[in-house]
């Protein structure tokens, strides 16, 4: 069974139609999935119906076997935690150290009282430091987030996602924000986690040839609709103008390239 | 066109220098305001100042007498402002827009600080008269009242001004209610609350000597007694220290401030 699967989810904003119209799909274990296409086509609203932070308006969403429109606060929240979420801005508490933000991934598994006092085990300590060191920031451990650079905050919140244990990560225009250096560092640490932690990766870009260059499967959406669902070798011309809209001549790609390297 | 707005630009400002110019001369007009005369006095006002209120060495005589007032009006200020604070953080959690419950109880403590606020310090004083006569608890009460209102304000602007990006991030990690408020909202927030509360602080112990006079307590019973017994260097030694005690106050939380933020 597939690991998330989304059946004619639709999301209205105030009775207005439709930030999401009808969509479907479903992502196995270990996919690496961009979602493509332009401004306001809804990439962020279906990311965020995965997760519930959207609440879709009609549909289904099951994240490995579970019907999440369904659950409880409570068990929302256990479910939220096998969902790793990264942000374009980061969204981390800049006034806190590197280890404080990662640790802020485990909160999901504390009770109350535990989670108010930061009371986090040694186990998850160690494990906080053993991906802070995969992401190349041991020196940066005990700086304050609002010393570092766009690149090692986003390694940060990847870092706070992956001490989640999730078995999907979302990314909502991780490399939007971010130098093409930083981008780079950024999307292969995201292929390796694909790669060689199974975990799935879903993420929303505007960089046809980034999207191109990382994922097992593009989807492209437009006005709410998928209208392309594929992998990235089947991705022509004539589906990016379908994608994009008319605003495509105007687009800076070159697919011929990706077929000569 | 580009001239236009110029010109718009200028006419607006003259209008509304024209429209201060009316309201500054209609008002001295009805109030019959003698503008020479009240200049004129001002020089008279500080001739007789530098001759008669001025502390001399016969005043320093009440020094003993004075100190236990000044100490008591301090921390009177600070009791009633750290007091306040700590239910004004209740109530700015309820009423932020990131961090509310629900649009209840955002309008319900929203309310109270604007009630709280909109009453000035000597009226809440004055009433406060009534019920509790002339003794400490008068002043404390009415100090922090005043706080209250201002301090919940100012901590709500505090928070929204922190912003809902890590606030979506720990939400979407599976953290609760509590765990957001204790490990995002407050760590990014304490420093500028402190520094509200600093602040306060320094306005109470102020407005401490005005309600002491209304309220026969503290620093201001003591200027009260020897201003009307025309003891004027007495007076205006007792001036000069809140004037010491004011200044050291805010040096202080200055360089508290500087260490915080």
């Amino acid at each position: 069974m597939a690991l998330l699967e989304l059946k004619n989810v639709t999301k209205n904003y105030n009775n207005e139609c439709c930030a999401l119209d009808n969509v479907s799909f479903s992502v196995d274990k270990g996919e690496f999935v961009s979602i493509i296409g332009p401004s306001g086509a809804g990439k962020s609203t279906l990311l965020r119906c995965i997760n519930r932070m959207v609440e879709a308006s009609s549909g289904e969403i099951s994240v490995d076997g579970l019907i999440s429109s369904s659950l409880s606060k409570k068990k929302l929240r256990k479910l939220r935690t096998k969902i790793g979420m990264i942000f374009q801005h980061y969204n981390l508490v800049d006034r806190l150290t590197v280890i404080e933000n990662v640790l802020h991934g485990r909160l999901g598994y504390k009770s109350t009282l535990a989670g108010v006092l930061g009371r986090y085990s040694q186990e998850e300590k160690s494990q906080a430091y053993r991906i802070i060191e995969i992401l190349g920031l041991n020196e940066q451990i005990y700086k304050r987030c609002d010393q570092l650079s766009g690149g090692q905050k986003q390694r940060v919140g990847i870092a706070r996602a992956l001490v989640q244990n999730p078995k999907i990560i979302l990314c909502d225009e991780p490399i939007a924000s971010l130098d093409p250096n930083a981008s780079k560092i950024i999307m292969d640490h995201l292929g390796n986690i694909s790669k060689e932690m199974g975990i799935t990766i879903i993420v929303n870009l505007h960089q046809v040839e980034v999207a191109l260059k990382y994922s097992d499967r593009i989807i492209g959406v437009n006005r709410g609709k998928v209208v392309f669902d594929g992998a990235p070798c089947d991705l022509t011309t004539r589906q990016i103008r379908d994608i994009y809209g008319s605003e495509s001549e105007d687009l800076i790609i070159d697919l011929g390239e990706r077929h000569a390297g | 066109m580009r001239d236009d707005i110029f010109t718009k630009r200028r006419n607006g400002n003259l209008v509304f220098l024209l429209a201060l110019l009316i309201l500054s001369v209609g008002s001295i007009i009805i109030t019959e305001y003698d503008v020479i005369k009240g200049f004129t006095s001002i020089t008279r006002a500080v001739i007789w100042g530098g001759s008669n209120f001025y502390p001399d060495a016969e005043s320093l005589r009440i020094l003993p007498e004075i100190f236990p007032k000044l100490q008591e009006t301090v921390l009177m200020s600070i009791a009633a402002t750290t007091v306040a604070a700590v239910l004004a953080l209740v109530l700015s959690l309820a009423g932020s827009q990131t961090t509310r419950i629900n649009r209840i109880f955002s309008i319900v403590s929203r309310g109270i600080a604007s009630l709280f606020r909109n009453i000035p310090i000597v009226a809440w004083a004055m009433v406060l008269m009534i019920s509790f006569s002339q003794s400490p608890l008068t002043g404390y009460l009415a100090l922090f009242f005043g706080s209250l209102g201002f301090l919940t304000r100012a901590f709500m602007e505090t928070i929204d001004e922190v912003g809902n990006n890590s606030i979506e991030a720990l939400q979407a990690t599976g953290a609760g209610y509590f765990h957001i408020i204790f490990q995002a909202v407050l760590p990014a927030s304490m420093p500028q609350m402190i520094s509200w509360l600093l602040y306060m602080i320094e306005t109470n112990i102020r407005d401490a000597t005005l309600v002491g006079v209304l309220t026969g307590t503290g620093i201001g019973f003591s200027f009260d007694l020897y201003y009307k017994r025309f003891d004027y260097h007495a007076a205006s030694l007792v001036v000069l220290l809140i004037v010491i005690t004011v200044i050291v106050i805010e040096l202080v939380s200055n360089n508290v401030r500087r260490v915080i933020l």
